[in-house]
């Protein structure tokens, strides 16, 4: 039988990926907003699997949440690399230092 | 027996997905697999009992986040093996810095199952004799309805962003002035001219 123990596991699993991913692709910042979609794909499979072993609704709910926020997340952040690309013809992230933070 | 193997098949596959999304050379590939993560997620949610939150990220996910990464990735003409120097120079600290907290999750997830949730105490329990998404929209439509609301908000939110950030207004367009063209009376264009015989029109 599936007990929760297996969904958090296989949730902690793809989250360490996600983690994995932004330390591999540095510099390509199309692979960091996939491997941060990862993330939260981890993190909603957690919400679902507590709430249907909780029997709790709370935790769907949440996870639509989180669902919202990948989408507009994903979306400003596109959106961001566009113009981004206008200004320099390149998305190489690890160098951006043009504010001088 | 069935539900094990099929936990056992979406659990492999989508781990397998994940990593050959963060692992692959061409970034449209990389798409695709995280279009076969997300399914396999989804058949995870749906074993679980989950199908609203299932169907909802096959369609948002793979029908909207999906396309709209392919669609840059498509559209940027950029140099991918320049993207991928020193990918072998992070990989090792990337690896330890992974493992080490693969297994202070799997440690916490030890310690939790010694206790600690009352399961009696449910905020919404998921009634019985009830398809699961007519449970959810019972709850999110009474109690949670205004932060369904700022959910709305915050996608308004984002589209804006995303239109103001990229839309660019181009110079030297001549586009139609609709309210220019009614303003336009006759008598500031037209202008009757009694023209004597032999002389030339001024214009």
């Amino acid at each position: 039988m599936i007990g929760l123990q297996h969904y958090v596991i296989v949730s902690a699993i793809l989250f360490v990926t996600g983690v994995f991913g932004i330390f591999l692709n540095r510099k390509n910042v199309i692979i960091i907003l996939m491997a941060i979609e990862l993330i939260l794909l981890s993190v909603n499979i957690n919400l679902v699997a507590f709430s249907a072993y909780l029997g709790d609704l709370v935790g769907q709910v949440f996870a639509m949440f989180v669902l919202t926020v990948a989408a507009g997340e994903a979306a400003i952040g596109l959106a961001i690399l566009v113009i981004y690309f206008r200004g320099r013809g390149t998305i190489a992230v690890d160098d951006i230092n043009r504010m001088k933070g | 027996m069935i539900q094990t193997i099929a936990f056992y098949l979406f659990a492999i596959m989508v781990i397998a997905a994940g990593v050959l999304t963060v692992t692959a050379r061409n970034p449209v590939h990389s798409v695709l697999w995280l279009i076969l993560a997300f399914f396999n997620a989804a058949g995870l949610m749906v074993l679980v009992g989950a199908e609203f939150i299932a169907l909802l990220l096959v369609i948002v996910y793979v029908g909207a986040v999906a396309v709209l990464f392919l669609f840059v990735v498509m559209m940027l003409d950029i140099d991918f093996a320049e993207l991928r120097a020193g990918f072998a120079r992070y990989a090792p600290f990337g690896v330890l810095l992974v493992l080490v907290l693969l297994a202070e999750i799997v440690f916490a997830t030890a310690a939790w199952n010694a206790g600690g949730i009352d399961m009696a105490r449910a905020v919404a329990p998921i009634p019985a004799e009830v398809p699961n998404i007519q449970a959810l929209g019972t709850v999110i439509y009474t109690r949670y309805l205004y932060i369904f609301e700022a959910a709305g908000l915050v996608l308004l939110v984002a589209m804006i962003g995303a239109i103001v950030l990229t839309h660019r207004a181009r110079g030297g367009v001549r586009s139609q002035n609709a309210s220019q063209q009614i303003r336009r009376r006759p008598e500031d264009a037209v202008r009757n001219v009694n023209q004597p015989v032999g002389q030339g029109v001024e214009i």
